[in-house]
């Protein structure tokens, strides 16, 4: 299972996510998502640092999966993160799209 | 209203700076997470799914016009528009920037607001009935009491760290509308046979994990102990409380484990050592409090009543809303008048900022520029001079304010839950939305007439679910929402904690659920028959075979 690192940012809160291109991203689709152990390892190792460094906080390793073309997370809690509240569609990730 | 003096002022001040300071370093880099956290809540600052979340502290549900007004001001420009009413009668904003807390703290003080203490292991917001100082059924006016808690309570060095939190809630009236059995410390005010002044003291009350309905303690404290007698529960808890395991660290565990009469016995030796000292309430003191509620300056009543009639005869909308949300005021000529933050198929206890800046000026308009949060997440307007009600109603008209669903079956408890609640297990605002949208028809409403129905999204109960009539707990079951309904609990004076009816049911199940257990309740209900009454007269029998199909008997 594919997997990406979620945290908050430190200063705002706004949930952020880093992949393999090393770089935190504010949306799930920008991300692409470890797919060895290894990847895994350095995603981990890089959210470990970045909350060392105080520019995120709890970072936590999540499984994601690709829906026709479109990446979710699996979870329901991170699903919900990475899209906003389902009873506010206009606020949130979702109403960035 | 309670006028704050210049020690008050000062102290929210100075926490705000103080506040200030630590996120300051907190975004230089200098203080860490597990460092910065305990400083964050202890102020009210949670982190939640999507942002920072703010729990701004509505001291006994007393609101000003004036700190309405700010609060609408704060969401608009640090937030998203938007607040959240909550069950401890706060209000939380979701969308915090951790960099603009100086600022909004600075903006909440100058209207001597802050989040101070509403988290952590700490006394929290004391909460109380929301119709204190004006209910024609009250005995005594609840919120002087509330208020030297407040003081007796706020950064009280002997309780900044107890076994875990501590709710206290305070009724003046025998009609308890302030849920005082389901608190750590509950405190029902009467009058004795003597005519004397004086509380009814519960304890061990509580909802979450191990929901327990509060023992009586005392059933007459004379109102000038109150602090004293509060100082010696906590004392004994805070010695005897579990700090071993946090889910048994509640008031309750230890008054379930150790038995009232021990407690009992404990709490009044202890009492005994303190009982005449610094924390005893002379009449003076009471006095000089009470001369700090502002007294509403009533007028002698015009006589408006065939003006009111004729109004609602030519209009049915606002007859509905006069007959469903008003309350009776012990002032002639004058009205409560409950204002609903759950309309149909909207989430529970939300307002916008727009809604909240009108909400204000139509406080001042027409309530002598008070207003109350109620732990059902609406709001009350305190002082409305009958004359003025049809005015008032057409303003909430234009605000979308008018909802007209007190104590009726729309008028749901719910907390945020999975939609915003890091805790949470399960949604619980769409399951309340399907709910209101299914039961919208008023007539349909007042057919069914009183019910409460509470909901959560995990077993912490912000949501009050044990004490619905029917309550609603969500929980994850391999990845998707699963709802158990529970059927029997109560807030009010003959509170008791609901029971699980069975295996629990999708987000469209639990509504159908509902919807089949209030068809089973008009199907079987006697004249006059509340729903928790029959459900009291019946048990959960009828109630099981409509839902799962097989007779109790044969399952
Ligand atoms: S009951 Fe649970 S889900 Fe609901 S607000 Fe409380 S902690 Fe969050």
């Amino acid at each position: 299972m594919p997997h990406v690192v979620i945290a908050n940012r430190l200063r705002d809160g706004i949930v952020v996510f880093l992949g393999t291109s090393h770089q935190w991203v504010e949306k799930l689709s920008e991300c692409s998502p470890a797919q060895s152990e290894a990847e895994e390892e350095a995603l981990i190792r890089l959210g470990q640092e970045a909350s060392d460094r105080q520019e995120i906080v709890d970072p936590t390793l999540i499984e994601v999966e690709e829906k026709e073309g479109v990446l979710h997370a699996v979870k329901m809690r991170e699903a919900m993160r990475a899209m906003g509240p389902t009873v506010r569609e206009d606020l949130g990730k979702q109403a960035e799209n | 209203m309670y006028q704050y003096d210049e020690f008050d002022r000062e102290f929210v001040e100075q926490r705000a700076k103080q506040f200030a300071r630590q996120v300051e370093r907190r975004l230089a880099g200098e203080l860490p997470e597990d460092k910065f956290k305990p400083l964050r809540l202890m102020n009210g600052l949670y982190l939640q799914l999507h942002a920072y979340m703010l729990r701004i502290n509505v001291p006994y549900g007393c609101l000003s016009s004036e700190q309405m007004r700010k609060l609408a001001h704060v969401s608009r420009l640090y937030d998203k528009s938007y607040g959240h009413l909550t069950t401890r009668q706060n209000m939380q904003l979701n969308w915090i920037r951790l960099v603009d807390m100086p600022e909004i703290l600075n903006e909440l003080a100058s209207v001597n607001m802050h989040g101070i203490q509403s988290s952590g292991n700490c006394i929290r917001n004391i909460t109380a009935d929301e119709y204190a100082g004006v209910a024609a059924d009250e005995i005594e006016d609840p919120r002087i009491y509330c208020e030297f808690l407040r003081q007796w309570s706020s950064l009280h060095p002997e309780f900044s760290f107890l076994p875990r939190k501590f709710k206290i809630s305070v009724t003046g009236s025998p009609n308890d509308r302030a849920a005082v059995m389901a608190h750590d410390i509950g405190l029902r005010l009467y009058k004795n046979e003597e005519g004397e002044s004086g509380f009814e003291v519960f304890v061990g009350g509580g909802l979450g994990r191990t929901p327990f309905v509060g023992k009586s303690i005392r059933t007459f404290l004379p109102t000038e102990h109150i602090l004293s007698y509060c100082e010696a529960i906590l004392r004994v808890y805070n010695q005897l409380g579990r700090r071993d395991n946090k889910y048994k660290a509640r008031i309750k565990v230890l008054v379930h484990e150790t038995g009232i009469d021990k407690i009992r016995e404990l709490v009044e030796a202890e009492w005994e050592s303190i009982r005449d000292g610094a924390l005893n309430l002379p009449e003076e003191d009471i006095a000089l409090i009470r001369a700090r509620f502002t007294p509403p300056r009533y007028e002698a009543p015009l006589d408006s009543e065939d003006e009111l009639k004729a109004l609602r005869e030519k209009n049915p909308d606002f007859d509905r809303w006069v007959d469903q949300q008003l309350a009776e005021h012990k002032q002639p000529g004058y009205s409560i008048v409950n204002i609903s933050c759950t309309p149909i198929g909207k989430p529970p206890g939300d307002i916008s900022s727009d809604q909240m800046e009108a909400v204000a000026d139509l406080a001042d308009l027409y309530s002598m520029g008070e207003l109350r949060v109620t732990h059902n997440q609406n709001l009350v307007f305190t002082d409305v001079r009958r004359q003025d009600l049809f005015k008032l109603w057409q303003a909430l008209v234009e605000i979308d304010l008018e909802t007209a669903n007190h104590g009726l079956i729309t008028d749901t408890i719910c907390c945020p839950g999975l939609d915003y609640c890091a805790l949470a297990n399960a949604r619980s605002i769409p399951v309340a939305e399907k709910i209101s949208n299914a039961f919208a028809d008023h007539e349909r409403q007042k057919e069914i007439g009183e019910i409460y129905i509470n909901m959560s999204g995990c077993i912490n109960a912000c949501g009050h679910h044990h004490v619905g009539n029917i309550g609603i707990l969500g929980v994850d079951k391999k990845n998707s929402e699963l709802y158990q309904l529970m059927l029997g609990g109560s807030a009010k004076e003959d509170a008791s904690i609901g029971k699980i009816l069975g295996r629990g049911f999708d987000e469209d199940g639990i509504v159908t659920a509902v919807e089949n257990v209030v068809d089973t309740y008009l199907e079987i209900r006697t004249d006059g028959e509340t729903f928790i009454e029959t459900h009291r007269r019946v048990g959960d029998d009828p109630f099981k075979e409509r839902l799962y199909g097989a007779s109790p008997k044969t399952r």
